[in-house]
């Protein structure tokens, strides 16, 4: 690492082990987030199949169109690690081109998600309907919040990266937002196989 | 630990043993090839979905590529593959534990009540 690399990196905490203290904290998140996602997707799995009132699973879900969506964000994840490479080699212009494609692609994931909710509500099955249907919105609705809180997180950036307020000396806080944006699409792709595909 | 020494340990840290200094662990080349590469095992799965003759091996087909895209974006875009030991103990000690809850309760709920335990 150069000596202008060093310094501007001596903002940084680091732990004991000479790791960025971010980091290390940031992934120790992930850690328990994982435990979060068990619980809800455990929940999920407990309840399968014990609905006494339809509508069921085979129902309702649509292979189609949430394979799309799932192509969109695991296409976010590509945006997202693209994006902090553009910020590593210092170039702005490519840190707004895929920092922005993620927020885009992360609003579409959302539309895709408001659009299922909202078909499923119509077909009549809500929160309150049947043990699928709570264990359903609470799973996919915790991580389309998550997904939410991303896209908010990483449009702050895009906006400190417009105004010239994010160099490469900042590239780590691009790297933690990508290391959050990554987790939540391994959630999805955890998701979309348990719930979507194995009915 | 001095700043020097600890800014050497993030170089290292931010995989500046293979892959340049800054951080930047591959390519772009290499990043659309790994996403080239997720879309393919995600076409699969959806095809492998409506082949009705591959329904008896559906459920361990989709757990062995859906674990195969997890562990690409693991490795290769949340650098886990370049990085600190130390960050892949910490995800795999959480991924660990949360695994072993969800097949304890599913053996709780799903597996047990299948035995007449009191008899």
């Amino acid at each position: 690492m150069s000596q202008a690399a060093a310094t501007a990196h001596d903002d940084h905490h680091y732990t004991s082990t000479g790791l960025s203290s971010w980091k290390v904290g940031f992934w120790t998140f992930i850690g328990s987030e994982c435990l979060f996602f068990a619980t809800l997707i455990s929940t999920y799995m407990v309840y399968k199949g014990r609905s006494i009132t339809g509508p069921y699973p085979g129902e309702i879900l649509d292979i189609p169109l949430t394979s799309v969506s799932t192509f969109v964000l695991l296409m976010s994840s590509l945006a997202m690690v693209l994006g902090l490479d553009g910020i590593q080699r210092g170039s702005k212009r490519l840190t707004l081109i895929w920092l922005g494609a993620v927020i885009l692609l992360g609003a579409t994931f959302l539309g895709f998600q408001v659009y299922e909710f909202n078909h499923f509500v119509h077909e009549g099955l809500t929160i309150s309907t049947n043990v699928f249907g709570s264990s359903f919105f609470v799973l996919t609705g915790f991580h389309g919040a998550h997904v939410a809180g991303g896209v908010i997180w990483l449009s702050t950036l895009w906006i400190l990266a417009a105004r010239g307020k994010l160099t490469s000396a900042d590239s780590l806080k691009v790297e933690i937002a990508g290391l959050y944006w990554h987790f939540v699409d391994i959630v999805w792709i955890v998701i979309f196989t348990l719930v979507y595909l194995i009915q | 630990m001095s700043s020097e020494a600890m800014a050497g340990n993030m170089a290292h840290d931010q995989g500046g043993d293979s892959h340049g200094e800054h951080g930047s662990h591959a390519s772009p080349g290499f990043y659309w090839a790994i996403g080239g590469i997720l879309t393919v095992i995600t076409a699969v799965e959806v095809a492998v979905f409506y082949i009705p003759f591959l329904a008896s091996v559906l459920v361990p087909i989709l757990l062995v590529l859906s674990g195969a895209k997890f562990a690409l974006v693991v490795m290769f875009f949340m650098h886990l593959k370049y990085d600190s030991r130390i960050f892949s103990g910490v995800f795999l000690a959480g991924l660990v534990l949360a695994a072993f809850m969800t097949v304890a309760l599913i053996i709780l709920y799903h597996v047990l009540p299948n035995y007449d335990l009191m008899g």
